[in-house]
């Protein structure tokens, strides 16, 4: 019965964690939309969530990699798996918190690696599968992003000429709409994906489920609609760090750091790589940037983001192991509840942080002055 | 089994330039088809510099073969896009092995 619990469990802690991957990521492919206005933040939010999850139902080639390619199935148990969310959902809140978009995927992965290690060892790991399919991605795929995000925007630049100003921003206002749908729904398929790996390794730890199995329904439905439901409440303080933060969007070159956000994403999943939307989406708003004469990339806050994303997995794997090894000392059903216990003191303190220097639907496009939070803005006169 | 896979990175940089930057090319030339002149309105031309008043965010010329010149990129478009996805849907969803 003991397992039965912990696999409630650990289920409950990964669709927390698929929403927290949510809110985290909706800035992926809102961002840039709502920084040019093309579409209001709340509907962009909306929009988003509803195409998260039907791309969560798309594919399912990243879920693979998760449940069979990165731990050892034989070696990892279900004290492993609740421990590496608690480190991955401890890492997305805090990155949030200081409106960094960090990598979720990384967070998920580093804390059940980190995890993995502190019950079996080193060689529980598939180290192969992890640089192969993790890693290199990880450094290679913001690259690609934004060669191809520069490539489109001097392309669009180049050919809009015609136009005037205002008929441009116009125009690619409708097309960006178009592209950051696209983003969700690769976001879907590739984020969403990660969670249902999760649980699927959870269930074919607890014998509940073969090993090699796929995702069953149940579990593709319920990190569908979390992450979805993650989505609409929006990682405002992401969304304005990648939207106002980095670089300074027109609506051209929001276009084309969706496409190739998009393009890149689903290329990618149908390939099984668990690449990270937000180094993609990231990297193609650097791209963009580059592409168009006289923008200006931050490059101060391109490279704090590229330093949080360095220590992702292995701080998440750091907390992921703690978390491990206190459930341990304790034992059993009763560790496990303890490590939970504190995450959710974790993120109750961190949410109350949060409440100090709100962003919310309201602010997010305020002038970029440095900081993740506006400064609070005079009373609006009505 | 190496590290990278050669051939499924060089797919991915081709096809995420021909999907990512040659789509939104496309539609800017379809956007420019659609800005042709003619016809009863006019949109004024480049070179009127940045700002422009607010009546220059008119996007469509009123030429009637950049109309449909326009309408049909537009619409190949929407079908790259359609073909995309149900790619990547039979490449998700391998037949089940039990």
């Amino acid at each position: 019965m003991g397992n039965t619990v912990i696999l409630v469990l650990v289920v409950i802690t990964a669709l927390s964690f698929d929403f927290t991957n949510g809110f985290h990521d909706t800035a992926n492919a809102m961002a840039t939309s709502i920084a040019t206005k093309a579409l209001s933040p709340r509907v962009a939010v909306a929009l988003s969530g509803v195409l998260n999850l039907i791309g969560a139902f798309l594919s399912l080639a990243v879920a693979a990699t998760i449940a069979s390619g990165l731990v050892s199935t034989k070696l990892v148990t279900l004290t492993v798996v609740a421990s590496g969310l608690a480190g991955g959902i401890t890492w997305n809140l805090l990155t949030w918190l200081f409106g960094i978009p960090s990598s979720s995927s990384h967070a998920l992965i580093g804390g059940v690696v980190g995890a993995t290690i502190a019950a079996a060892g080193g060689h529980a790991v598939l180290w192969h599968g992890l640089v192969s399919k993790v890693v290199l991605p990880a450094v290679m795929s913001p690259i690609i992003a934004a060669l191809v995000a520069a490539t489109g925007t001097w392309l669009l630049y180049r050919i809009s000429r015609g136009l005037t100003d205002a008929a441009r921003q116009h125009g690619f206002r409708v097309g960006q709409i178009g592209s950051a749908c696209m983003v969700s729904l690769a976001h879907g398929t590739n984020d969403a994906q990660k969670t249902m790996g999760v649980i699927t390794l959870a269930l074919i730890v607890n014998k509940t489920v073969p090993a090699h199995s796929n995702a069953p329904f149940w579990v593709i439905l319920c990190c569908a609609l979390a992450i979805s439901i993650g989505t609409y409440v929006g990682g405002w303080r992401v969304i304005r760090t990648l939207g106002k933060g980095l670089v300074e969007i027109e609506s051209p070159q929001g276009m084309a750091a969706e496409s190739a956000s998009a393009a890149v994403i689903l290329l990618s999943s149908s390939f099984g790589y668990s690449l990270s939307t937000t180094h993609v989406a990231t990297g193609s708003i650097i791209g963009t940037g580059l592409g168009k004469k006289g923008a200006e990339v931050r490059w101060n806050v391109a490279g704090r983001m590229a330093t949080a994303w360095v220590f992702t997995l292995p701080s998440a794997g750091l907390v992921g192991a703690g978390a491990y090894a206190l459930a341990d000392v304790i034992g059993g059903t009763i560790g496990v509840v303890v490590d939970l216990l504190i995450l959710l003191a974790v993120a109750a303190v961190i949410y109350w942080r949060s409440r100090g220097t709100k962003v919310d639907h309201n602010n997010v496009n305020d002038e970029w002055t440095g900081t993740v939070a506006p400064p609070e803005r005079e009373p609006a006169a009505a | 089994m190496s590290w990278i896979n050669l051939s499924a990175l060089w797919k991915i940089v081709v096809y995420g330039l021909i999907a990512g930057a040659g789509l939104p090319a496309l539609f800017a030339i379809g956007l420019r088809a659609l800005a042709w002149p003619g016809g009863a309105r006019r949109v004024r031309a480049a070179g009127a510099g940045a700002g422009g008043d607010a009546d220059s965010d008119v996007l469509i010329g009123g030429n009637p073969v950049g109309m449909v010149i326009a309408a049909i990129i537009f619409l190949v478009i929407l079908a790259a896009l359609g073909w995309c996805v149900y790619e990547v849907y039979q490449i998700g969803h391998p037949v089940t092995k039990k």
